[in-house]
């Protein structure tokens, strides 16, 4: 076994690990953004009263939750720009990425606003307060503290899916890596100093997740 | 104010309310008693249009509730119809149902603002009285969680009297209360009833409150009004064996 650790070259390796850094944080946080709001509009159009937009929705989220989400960044990168949708990498990845998590936040969603209980829908029907009204101001306050935690756990496996994105040439830290152990011929520093970084983030943000569940109640 | 004309409702096979008919007269206090199912909750639930009519039209303040007229045949209403005639209509529910993400002042003016095109100034300040009203002008920032079960369900009265209905329906408001807070909401509805011209329906198994405040106690069993009367007559000489029954029930439990 040739195995060695060389710590001048780990060290070197991370002023490209953190460029690398800085996409995964921006794919993970406009795709979490994207999969936040996404996923409450899905969730509202699902109690939509017609029929048909109902349908479409569920069909919708059916689909993207049966089929990996490589696959999906394959179409997204390979078939818009073949009806004329130009997008960067990036880009592409973050709605890959927002699309892909919307269709399980919209789940939570759904759980958090059939937690709330029948009583306030009739309070405020009994006091005569508009049907958006009703939403902004009783609903949604008392649904989405609840399900802060469980959209943070999407968020922190989102994070650790980034790395997919390398398949649609964005270099995330894991991307990077790679590209400087290609370089070098010496992969061990580079993807162990990757490895060291998705910890330091991802293991602060669940103890974040777990102070949300014990801030705002049930647990997903 | 309010008429019932061969009212049906039915939760599936069940039929909880068949053929019922009763009117109530502005300002009047009406109160229904009867056992558990027998639908009197169904009544009130219909009024606030948190249930559909299966048969049948109810009228309030002289218009349909249940039906619109278009183009001259009665259909059933539809959710812009109900909403104009609802804003004349209250309800207090035995779950007091307080907004619990808003401090006590919101849960108040909200739909005052909200519904009514109230000032926020004039219904904080309405609010403000409302609260003094029923005896809670020192929780005006406090959040319902904070309050106990009988200080939440005054402060769901100060909301539903927010809105200056015509009718305030009261369902079971003091079931969920520990007994020693129930005498304190009950003393602030008996002051609203007294001092204002709503006219109240009420559905409860406080039998003392019924007979002092009421103007007329209907009793119900099966979906229907089987015995009416003032509370003086009604609570010592009914005539109904099934009314007899019930308010053996009632009071050997309380005593």
């Amino acid at each position: 076994m040739n195995w060695s650790w060389d710590w001048n070259y780990a060290w070197s390796v991370l002023p490209s690990l953190g460029e690398g850094l800085v996409v995964t944080i921006q794919a993970t946080v406009f795709g979490s953004l994207l999969a936040y709001v996404l996923g409450l509009v899905f969730a509202l159009l699902r109690r939509s009263r017609f029929w048909l937009v109902r349908t479409i929705v569920w069909l919708f989220i059916e689909f993207v939750r049966s089929t990996p989400l490589l696959v999906q960044l394959f179409f997204l990168f390979f078939v818009l720009p073949d009806i004329g949708i130009r997008l960067s990498p990036l880009l592409t990845g973050v709605i890959g990425l927002g699309l892909h998590y919307a269709t399980y936040t919209a789940e939570v969603y759904r759980a958090g606003i059939e937690g709330v209980p029948k009583g306030q829908w009739e309070a405020a029907r009994a006091l005569s307060l508009p049907a958006g009204r009703t939403w902004t101001a009783v609903i949604l306050p008392q649904a989405i503290p609840r399900v802060l935690p469980a959209l943070g756990n999407y968020t922190i496996s989102m994070f650790k899916e980034t790395p997919l994105l390398l398949t649609i040439s964005v270099l995330d830290i894991v991307g990077a890596a790679y590209e400087v152990g290609s370089s070098s011929f010496r992969f061990v520093e580079p993807l162990t100093m990757a490895g060291i970084l998705f910890l330091l983030l991802s293991y602060p943000s669940s103890l974040f997740v777990r102070w949300l569940e014990r801030r705002f109640g049930i647990a997903h | 104010m309010i008429r019932f004309s061969g009212v049906v409702k039915r939760f599936g096979d069940h039929v909880v309310l068949s053929e019922l008919d009763f009117v109530v007269a502005p300002g009047e206090f009406v109160t229904l008693i009867g056992p558990s199912g027998s639908g009197k909750t169904t009544i009130l639930r219909l009024l606030m249009t948190l249930e559909k009519v299966d048969g049948g039209t109810i009228e309030v303040d002289g218009e349909f509730l249940s039906h619109m007229d278009r183009g001259g045949s009665l259909v059933a209403s539809d959710e812009k119809h109900q909403r104009r005639i609802r804003k004349r209509i209250g309800m207090v529910f035995q779950q007091f149902n307080l907004f619990p993400n808003m401090p006590v002042l919101r849960n108040i003016t909200e739909a005052p603002v909200r519904a009514l095109g109230l000032s926020k100034a004039e219904a904080e300040r309405r609010a403000l009285e409302l609260l003094e009203l029923v005896g809670l002008s020192d929780k005006v920032g406090a959040h319902p969680t904070q309050l106990s079960g009988g200080q939440q369900q005054r402060v769901a009265i100060a909301r539903a009297l927010a809105m200056r209905p015509k009718v305030l329906l009261l369902d079971e408001v003091t079931s969920a209360l520990d007994p020693e807070l129930v005498a304190g909401v009950l003393g602030v509805l008996k002051n609203i009833a007294k001092t204002t011209d709503i006219t109240f329906l009420c559905v409860t198994h406080e039998m003392q409150f019924a007979r002092d405040v009421s103007d007329r106690v209907l009793m119900f069993d099966n979906g229907q009004v089987i015995e009416e009367g003032v509370p003086e007559v009604l609570f010592t000489r009914p005539e109904h064996e099934r009314t007899r029954e019930f308010l053996h029930a009632v009071i050997d439990r309380a005593g």
